[in-house]
């Protein structure tokens, strides 16, 4: 096997494992309120986002191949990668996606264990900004683009991370405001059963916007390094498989479910009833939907976090956890260049030692760091079973709820 | 600072698409289950009541509004999916490609 089709097996396995976690990191931003609520049990509401996650991923039909034109400066824009980066067989560009994507991985992973929703988009385009700042110097990030459009990382990674969490927050609050102004006087049948359906219905589309919006952004890599080792020469059209394995990544990183991230976002942020939940998932539908057609970048889960403080803030007596709060405004603040610290470092790791080795090693450093950090986890598991239990900052001033809605464990025994 | 007005500008139409169908279409949902529970407060036992049939018919009409709106919103997705653009000749909504 010649080196550069081993090189590009280890990005296309790096890139499926990026698209894994960026499943499971996500499934909280549709399914937490579902879950945190009961409106679905956690088996079922991380099964019915996988599925949808995996019919989005599908939908996704005309794949932007441009993706990380946003950001860093290794295509043109037609989509081919710059000439200088193949001339050695693709080597170069390579081992800048491969050491962008362990950036990303490495930083999801510890983000999730941490059960901070931080953004996977963010870590992805952390991480190829450092590994390109590394192997290109400044001039191969693309900071602020041309003027013309909202291009490069201010415009399309750092300006939308600030203002769309709080166009999720108002639209969330107005909502829940109406909501519980409209039904304050409902008979609890109609109201219970009434919003558990809402709620499904709202969750369900985020899960099928998530699919749609996340799993090309793989599917783009994986095609720009097979364009680069010259085994793939069309610049419109993605490789079935790589369609297949994306979908597939994703939406089992879906169904495994990131549950400490549920778990921060359903119970750690704001004791959540059905209403509430119903507003947050409209919101965080609504956002997402609208910028994607207006063609406003923004991450699913600056969104998604968003609508749910928003759903606390609306409704009267309902109070958000702010200590949570500020530490997931620090993880969302920190990752784009923490994952451009790991990326840059992880490229100069592999170009020091160089050749076919040099990939070798950092993708041995990934497998290493990321059984360690998968170990770590199974310390103080979280899963389907105990995702529900109380959360334990006593800070909402909330009441123990009712022992037979305390949690899955019980109703899944 | 382009790219700020930019962002701006964007930001501005989100909020107002986002207010209408994120905030608006929920408010409707919920004037659905009031409608429900016509004749009926928080405070009875509602076990035995039956919805109103001019008032169920109410219900229904608020749901399929919200019903239609979800699927206007499938609709978006899978058709800049298809690279296509929803663009509405009247009421009828079709695709066009972009």
């Amino acid at each position: 096997m010649p080196p550069e089709l081993v090189v590009l097996c280890l990005v296309v396995v790096t890139a499926l494992a990026f698209d894994f976690t960026n499943g499971f990191h996500d499934t909280g931003n549709a399914m937490a309120t579902s879950i945190a609520t009961g409106a679905l049990k956690p088996k079922v509401a991380v099964g019915l986002s996988a599925i949808l996650n995996l019919v989005g991923a599908f939908l996704s039909v005309e794949v932007a191949l441009t993706v990380t034109n946003a950001v860093v400066n290794i295509q043109d824009s037609t989509g081919a990668p710059r000439a200088e980066l193949v001339a050695d067989g693709g080597q170069a560009l390579l081992l800048i996606v491969l050491a962008g994507l362990v950036g990303a991985i490495l930083w999801n992973l510890l983000t999730w264990l941490l059960g901070l929703p931080s953004s996977s988009s963010h870590a992805l385009f952390g991480g190829l900004i450092g590994a390109a700042m590394a192997g290109l110097g400044p001039a191969g990030v693309k900071w602020v683009g041309d003027g013309t459009k909202l291009d490069g990382v201010v415009g399309k990674v750092i300006l939308p991370a600030l203002i769309s969490p709080a166009i999720a927050i108002v639209v969330s609050a107005v909502g829940t405001w109406l909501i519980y102004a409209i039904t304050r006087n409902v008979a609890a049948k109609y109201r219970d059963t009434g919003f558990r359906w809402g709620q499904i219905g709202s969750a369900s589309l985020v899960s099928l916007a998530h699919g749609t919006n996340d799993a090309q952004k793989t599917m783009g890599v994986i095609t720009l390094a097979l364009i680069a080792t010259g085994s793939w020469t069309q610049l419109h059209q993605v490789p079935f498989w790589v369609k297949l394995c994306c979908a597939s990544a994703i939406a089992l990183g879906t169904y495994i479910g990131g549950w400490r991230i549920i778990r921060t976002l359903g119970k750690g942020l704001v004791e959540i009833s059905s209403p509430q939940g119903m507003a947050a998932e409209s919101s965080s539908a609504a956002v997402i939907l609208a910028s994607s057609h207006l063609g406003f970048a923004l991450s699913t889960t600056h969104v998604a976090t968003g609508s749910i403080m928003g759903s606390g803030i609306g409704k009267r007596g309902a109070k958000v956890n702010w200590r949570v709060a500020g530490r997931m405004l620090v993880a969302w603040a920190i990752t784009l260049p923490a994952a451009a610290a790991v990326g840059a470092l992880t490229w100069w790791i592999g170009h020091s030692i160089g050749g076919l080795i040099g990939p070798i090693v950092i993708f041995i450093i990934l497998v290493v760091m990321s059984g360690a950090m998968y170990l770590r986890s199974r310390t103080k598991p979280i899963d389907h079973n105990n995702v529900n239990d109380e959360w334990v900052e006593g800070v909402t001033n909330r009441t123990l709820p009712e022992p037979a809605t305390a949690g899955g464990r019980k109703a899944h025994r | 600072m382009n790219n700020l007005w930019l962002a701006l500008e964007g930001a501005w139409q989100v909020l107002v698409a986002g207010l209408l169908l994120g905030a608006g279409l929920p408010a409707v949902f919920a004037l659905g289950v009031r409608a429900l529970s016509h004749g009926v407060g928080a405070d009875v036992d509602a076990t035995d009541h039956r919805p109103h049939p001019a008032a169920k018919a109410a219900a229904y009409l608020c749901f399929a509004i919200v019903i239609l709106a979800i699927l206007l919103g499938i609709a978006t997705i899978v058709s800049s999916g298809l690279g296509m653009k929803l663009v509405f000749n009247g009421l009828l909504p079709s695709m066009v490609s972009k």
